[in-house]
């Protein structure tokens, strides 16, 4: 009897489930069958990376073509501007991921999304994997005014994603740039000397001992060690004019031979003993609150320190070392399992990446997040203006510097776009947000590694940040040694008297 | 219609399920991984791997080496504290018992980041003494854990046994080694099982405090992010065997302190 009440009580909740269930799924059908169709995009980007709005009034970027803020978030104005352009409802479902690693991972396990916003290496890494699907021609279609990627992009950033290739196929073909970037030092003026932190060899100079924080993943890590072991290299005149210079470096920064891998092992093990601490997010505090006097940065994060701390009236400055530094691009590429030949789709996934190159929007995320967008605007003038609005001196500033950024705002040669900013802006944010021409010429792209690659330097991390049997002191294992006779006589006693 | 009863049985469900779901399943995933290579072929070079991996075994060692101190220094604070406690005739010693549990309301991160501050107005630079940073982080965190059991089987000692022996002509410190202390060995071990066990894996401390070395956790969780999730699964699962065998020893240590208590009676 019991029995059969406990299967009653079963199927009775179980009916109740279903039940609750099939409204809801009546309910979603009905709203698919309205007038109005609508499509679904599922987004997943960095966390903290794109504009929320909510932004105080006295935030407002007066620029003088026009004001600019963020009132909605940039997902909602998408929302609302896709429906009055296309007349069509695009719901964004919009998560984050917190590494390229992580987004791997929820790939791999399943996770569906249509757009995703890796940086450049993962996205070689999905290329060579036949995971994406490549960007219409429509994309690419100038005459379109509402395309604003292709007729906003820096022209140094879509030759790098043209000429970039893996297996022979051009970055650009499956992805369009969003941010980008370089890796460097930002350090307080006070401690460290400009010099010093123009080389990545500060990160092991005994000089500042447990004071300058590094990068806790192992790419940004083995690249700075790479750049100090191969300091005199890749300093040295010959290598420098070298015609081919940039291939070389390429090569140089890439290396991971059997051999480099042990020495940039031995370094960083010197590294993690004399730095403060590897960290993933904990350095941008402990810089503006002076607990360390650097901090291996990329620029985005390295121009919102520096504001950080100019809000407490303490200056911090950048360097981008002198041996080469890693630029990085992030871009949106879509998803073959998600977007799986829904054209509506598609066309609503290439909206949102054209959206958030429109200049005003393009203005806002920069605003918001701090990293510099790879669109330069075109023939719309406001990205540079708003750069100037940003680091152009005050009529009544003492010394100033003329700083050229034209090689990212046009092919052409032209003198329009010469920040004339404070001196310092030549190495404090204005360096960090837009690197000179110069920083530039040395930078080189880390590229993705293969499988066997990856496992070598991933144990050579572990390796790293593990303590080494070997390394136990011997007290250590006679302290353990008679804790253990200790406790075995006691609990033989312990026996004996019980009988 | 009767009305409605639920059998024992029947109340147990929910739990079951939960068990099957969220502890049985994913078990069977993490020995599926364990033994399995990338290409989902039977191995066991995961296991060999990490009994002749100097970096694993090493990292053993030092989690070993702060969970212990970790759990000696809570000892060392918690017992005296609270023996002292249990045995006050205090009218708001619920009060102060409240107080030690406190902290426990507050989110952890929090709490680490308000001692991260006070550990650099203390140390000056934070990354000069990393190990005993840990251990400090840990005993904040875990120290709650070991006072309240062992306040727990104090308070709930025979006041008579101790006067017993008095009667008998022990003096106060005979009294406690004889009579307390080993009746309170049931609640130092179960403080002991409740710190020792999560301060082997517990690595957000470490990050936070900025101890740069791995610690088990953050050693499956390398492994995860390097995409061997046959290493990482390997690796916690060892970790389980090593927290069954602690268990199984504790829980032998509790049994045998039972019937001894018995025959002071």
């Amino acid at each position: 009897m019991k029995k059969r009440r406990c299967k009653i009580l079963a199927v009775f909740l179980s009916s109740i489930i279903m039940c609750s269930a099939l409204p809801a799924g009546t309910a979603a059908e009905n709203e698919t069958q309205a007038d109005v169709p609508e499509v679904t995009l599922r987004v997943c980007n960095w966390e903290e990376y794109i504009d929320l709005g909510d932004w105080d009034e006295d935030e407002t970027i007066d620029l003088e073509s026009g004001d600019i803020i963020g009132v909605n978030s940039m997902v909602e104005d998408f929302e609302e501007w896709y429906y009055e352009t296309y007349g069509i409802k695009v719901n964004v479902e919009y998560s984050t991921f917190g590494t390229n690693e992580d987004l791997y991972n929820m790939l791999t396990l399943g996770d569906v999304y249509d757009l995703v916003c890796p940086s450049e290496y993962m996205i070689m890494k999905l290329m060579a994997q036949d995971r994406l699907v490549p960007l219409s021609e429509a994309f690419f279609d100038t005459a379109d005014e509402n395309n604003y990627y292709i007729n906003g992009v820096s022209p140094y950033i879509r030759s790098v994603f043209e000429e970039s290739e893996i297996e022979g196929e051009a970055w650009a073909k499956y992805a369009a740039g969003y941010m980008w970037g370089i890796t460097g030092i930002v350090y307080n003026p006070e401690l460290v000397t400009e010099e010093d932190a123009s080389s990545w060899k500060i990160l092991n100079d005994p000089a500042y001992y447990r004071q300058i924080t590094i990068k806790d993943n192992v790419r940004d890590s083995y690249f700075a060690a790479v750049g100090a072991l191969k300091s005199d290299l890749l300093t040295s005149e010959e290598f420098l004019q070298s015609p081919d210079y940039s291939k070389n470096l390429e090569a140089e920064m890439n290396d991971t031979s059997i051999e480099t891998i042990a020495l940039v092992q031995n370094y960083l093990q010197d590294v993690k003993k004399n730095a403060y601490s590897f960290e993933t997010d904990s350095g941008k505090a402990d810089m503006v609150t002076g607990k360390v006097a650097a901090n291996y940065q990329w620029s985005g994060d390295a121009v919102y320190t520096m504001d950080q701390a100019d809000e407490d009236d303490f200056t911090l400055a950048f360097a981008v070392p002198q041996e080469s530094t890693n630029i990085y691009f992030d871009g949106w590429v879509m998803l073959k399992n998600g977007i799986g030949g829904d054209t509506a789709k598609q066309h609503a996934a290439e909206a949102f990446i054209n959206f958030n190159s429109r200049p005003d929007n393009v203005i806002r995320n920069m605003y918001y997040i701090g990293y510099t967008s790879v669109i330069s605007g075109g023939e719309d003038g406001r990205i540079f203006e708003y750069a100037d609005w940003c680091y152009g001196a005050e009529e009544d500033e003492e010394e100033t510097t003329d700083y050229d950024i034209a090689y990212f705002f046009t092919e052409e040669d032209c003198e329009d776009y010469i920040i004339t900013a404070p001196a310092e802006q030549a190495n404090r944010q204005l360096s960090a947000q837009y690197p000179t021409r110069e920083a530039i010429a040395r930078s080189s792209i880390m590229v993705y590694f293969n499988d066997e690659q990856n496992e070598a330097i991933n144990q050579m991390w572990i390796s790293v940040r593990c303590f080494n049997i070997h390394d136990v002191p011997v007290w250590a294992w006679i302290l353990t040694a008679c804790m253990v006779v200790v406790l075995a006589v006691f609990m033989v006693q312990n026996a004996k008297r019980r009988r | 219609m009767g009305k409605i009863s639920f059998s024992r049985k029947s109340l147990g469900i929910p739990y079951a399920l939960f068990l099957v779901l969220f502890v049985v399943a994913p078990l069977f995933v993490l020995i599926y991984y364990a033994f399995t290579n990338g290409q989902g072929q039977f191995t066991l070079a995961n296991l060999t791997g990490f009994f002749t991996n100097p970096n694993t075994l090493g990292t053993l060692c030092y989690s070993f080496a702060v969970s212990m101190t970790t759990t000696a220094v809570c000892l060392l604070l918690a017992y005296p504290t609270a023996y002292i406690l249990a045995k006050s005739r205090l009218k708001a010693k619920s009060v102060i018992v409240m107080i030690f549990i406190m902290p426990m309301w507050i989110n952890f991160s929090l709490r680490i980041t308000a001692l991260k501050e006070i550990l650099t107005l203390i140390e000056g630079n934070l990354a000069y003494y990393p190990f005993a940073n840990a251990v400090i982080g840990m005993t904040y965190d875990f120290l709650p854990f070991m006072i309240l059991p062992i306040y727990n089987t104090i308070v709930k000692l025979d006041e008579s046994l101790l006067e017993a022996a008095r009667d008998l002509g022990a003096g106060e410190t005979e009294a406690f080694l004889k009579v307390t202390l080993p009746l309170s060995v049931p609640g130092i071990v179960s403080g002991i099982a409740m710190v020792f066990l999560p301060a082997m894996t517990n690595y957000v401390v470490l990050d936070m405090l900025y101890n740069s070395t791995y610690i088990m956790g953050s050693l499956i969780g390398s492994y995860f992010a390097a995409y061997n999730w046959n290493g990482g699964s390997m690796i916690a699962l060892i970790l389980l065997a090593i927290i069954c065998l602690f268990t199984l020893l504790t829980k032998g240590a509790e049994e045998e302190e039972n019937p001894r208590g018995g025959a002071l009676l």
